[in-house]
């Protein structure tokens, strides 16, 4: 076992920031969507607007960290060793069976959680940027555009996406208590550290 | 400005002559910004009078203004006529009928109180040909003593005279000598003589314009308010030669040229982008709006907000019920509020009334006398208008709904002229008979009448664009961005909180549920499942 930093101080940054900023998207978009009042629509839409635009600029850094370190490599799918891993979620963690996935600096993430991130990283959230951009800009799309689309179809996208995102966050926080410990996921995320066997 | 309808007159004018001092005081210590006059007209020898009669100052007025009474006489206030560019009809105070008190024709001296000028008695014959008919006065009173009788076609009392019949209060002679030595620019009392008392009494007809516009507090009008900008009506309703701008018949529901620059564009404010520009708001989000919403739509949250109801609903089919004494009933709504008049049937009135919403192109078409009702779909709308989310001359506009029931003709299918005022036996305030005075209607207009009528139930719109409040007043986003919204079935539009697919949502919670459930059952099984490895 080595005491490995796992998690750098970026990513960290680009996790929580993440986190705290889709939170209040989906706080503040459930109540643009008319799902409950708290707000009032107007500062809803106003935090919402604002949050949307801090996200966008966190992850053009974050897209730049992901491919100037390469560690876009992290999120590559591998159908080696999925099904072991589904198995112990379904199974093994009630009988007691240890996690089939080694943990490595290289590849920190197993199979499952590659293909949870990577679906979130090409699908949930650029459609979900698509659509908030387009339904932001809404008056200034340009004719043909106008002409093909309706705003309708637009919002109608960008709340599915928002509910796969709700789904994504309530399964992605329920899995991080899934290590030895209810917080040992948890904890290098935080500090950064964690202790692999490597 | 057209105007349709029957016009009522204030009782006696001293409220309104306190209001005008009150607005002068306050004017003089703002130092509302007017250029000063270059002419002090009580030095001018033609106005020392005696006047005997008000024709007599204006051929003093034209004594200078030449040109004045044949630019007045080329207007629709003067004409009562406006030839429609877009529906091809004619329309104007002389031929359209409304849902107050019907029609001018048959209806003269009363309605005709309102023409500006003198004399004219008889509808069927256009307006006085003499350049003396024409009254200056009304528009150009500064004093507030001037005031066009009610039931003497235009003309000033020139003897004392009783008002309201049988008030026992006498309304006096205007010194007309001293009004004609103190002409000066129209104020909102002046356009508000008529224009407030629409449709028989003191804010009956518009809901957005009342006496409360006199002298009113800025939380009622931000730009009329003497605390606020302290406008008259000529400062958006701008003149040219005597013809004001701003049509009801005709409306620019959305201005694209914006803020209007001498030598570029017409000249006319009426409206709000004349002056704030087609993006007035700090944040992008509103403007985004301006291409759907008129201004008013925010900025007019309730109308009828002074302290003067306006007339909702006015129902003539139960006019004419006399006591056991066979004298006229009064009966009031627990408001205080006329709600009964043998004369004139059931009303209801509102305060702080929430706008009808629609969209809205600025045509106006009329439910002209002679035109067919289509009966098997009621109610009969007297005025009616197109426009939708994809015609880009549209907007979505606040209105007054005016709704009511008034006479019909079984047989022919059309609306039918109401001889209502007169003193003769055949008008229904004279008489109480419907039948006696839609008779006497249709033989004074020449409008055919079978004979056979009915009650049917009418709309008519009345667009608002007065009572503008200081913006903090105008609605908040959750007005219509909410499950209960003022745009409700508005149609083609997309309200974000307030439209929602129900698929999706049901589809959406499903799938958040069960995976919420999924997390739970698998938390449980864990907690279980980890007692048992450890025993």
């Amino acid at each position: 076992m080595s005491r490995v930093m796992i998690y750098k101080r970026f990513e960290r940054f680009w996790h929580w920031c993440q986190a705290l900023l889709i939170f209040t998207l989906l706080i503040t978009g459930f109540e643009i969507h008319g799902s409950y009042s708290w707000l009032g629509f107007g500062d809803a839409a106003r935090i919402h607007t604002l949050a949307a635009w801090a996200l966008i600029v966190l992850w053009l850094f974050a897209i730049f960290w992901h491919f100037t370190t390469g560690e876009w490599r992290q999120y590559i799918p591998t159908k080696n060793g999925l099904f072991a891993v589904i198995h112990y979620y379904l199974i093994g963690t009630f009988t007691g069976a240890e996690h089939p996935y080694r943990k490595t600096t290289k590849a920190k993430h197993n199979p499952l959680q590659r293909l949870a991130y990577l679906f979130f990283k090409v699908v949930i959230s650029p459609v979900i940027w698509v659509t908030g951009l387009l339904y932001l800009f809404y008056n200034d799309w340009p004719a043909t555009l106008a002409g093909a689309l309706e705003l309708e179809w637009v919002a109608l996208v960008h709340t599915g996406a928002a509910f796969a995102m709700l789904v994504f966050i309530i399964a992605h926080v329920y899995m991080t208590t899934m290590g030895h410990t209810l917080t040992s996921h948890i904890k290098p995320m935080v500090t950064g550290y964690e202790d692999l066997d490597q | 400005m057209a105007s349709t309808g029957c016009v009522g007159f204030r009782p006696r004018v001293v409220t309104a002559f306190m209001a005008m001092l009150a607005l002068a005081v306050v004017s003089i210590a703002q130092g509302a910004e007017r250029s000063p006059p270059t002419a002090d007209h009580s030095k001018f020898e033609a106005l020392k009078g005696p006047f005997e009669d008000a024709t007599e100052v204006t051929e003093a007025c034209l004594g200078c203004h030449t040109e004045a009474a044949d630019q007045v006489m080329g207007t629709t206030h003067w004409t009562w006529l406006y030839d429609h560019q877009e529906t091809g009809q004619q329309l104007g105070k002389s031929k359209v009928i409304n849902s107050f008190c019907g029609m001018v024709v048959t209806n003269e001296a009363r309605c005709t109180s309102c023409h500006v000028g003198y004399g004219w008695e008889d509808m069927n014959q256009p307006p006085p040909q003499a350049d003396s008919a024409v009254d200056c006065l009304v528009c150009h009173d500064t004093t507030g003593d001037y005031w066009k009788f009610p039931t003497l076609a235009g003309h000033p009392t020139y003897v004392p005279r009783e008002w309201p019949k049988g008030s026992g209060k006498m309304v006096q002679p205007p010194d007309l000598a001293n009004i004609a030595q103190n002409v000066g620019a129209s104020d909102r009392a002046n356009c508000g003589s008529c224009h407030f008392y629409g449709g028989g009494g003191d804010g009956v007809k518009h809901g957005d314009l009342d006496s409360s516009l006199v002298n009113p507090p800025k939380s009622l009008d931000v730009h009329m308010s003497p605390e606020g900008l302290d406008f008259a009506c000529a400062d958006c309703h701008s003149t040219w030669g005597h013809n004001v701008s701003g049509s009801r018949y005709q409306v620019q529901a959305k201005d694209t040229v914006g803020i209007d620059v001498p030598g570029h564009t017409d000249m006319t404010r009426t409206t709000c982008e004349s002056c704030h520009g087609a993006s007035p708001h700090e944040q992008q989000k509103l403007n985004d709006h301006v291409d759907t919403l008129a201004c008013q739509t925010c900025h007019v949250p309730e109308f009828a907000r002074g302290g003067v109801p306006t007339k909702m609903w006015w129902d003539w089919s139960t006019a004419g019920k006399l006591d056991e004494d066979g004298n006229p009933i009064t009966e009031y709504d627990e408001n205080g509020h006329v709600s009964y008049l043998s004369e004139k049937g059931n009303f209801r009135h509102g305060e702080d009334v929430v706008p009808h919403y629609a969209w809205f192109d600025g045509t106006v078409e009329y439910t002209l006398i002679d035109k067919k009702l289509d009966l098997s779909n009621p109610p009969m709308d007297i005025n009616h208008f197109d426009g939708g989310p994809d015609d880009p001359d549209s907007r979505i506009w606040p209105f007054k709904l005016m709704r009511g029931k008034q006479p019909f003709d079984t047989e022919l299918g059309t609306l039918l002229v109401t001889h209502v005022f007169g003193a003769d036996d055949t008008s229904l305030w004279s008489n109480f008979n419907w039948q006696k005075a839609l008779e006497a209607g249709s033989a004074m207009s020449g409008m055919p009448f079978s004979g056979q009528f009915d009650f049917v139930e009418t709309r008519m719109y009345w667009p608002i664009a007065h009572m503008v409040p200081p913006a903090e007043q105008a609605l908040r986003c959750g007005s219509c961005h909410a499950a209960e919204s003022r745009l409700a079935g508005i149609g083609g539009i997309y309200m974000p909180g307030h439209d929602s697919n129900v698929w999706l949502d049901w589809i959406g919670w499903l799938a958040v549920a069960l995976t919420l459930l999924g997390v739970i059952l698998h938390a449980i099984a864990r907690m279980i499942f980890k007692g048992r490895k450890h025993s």
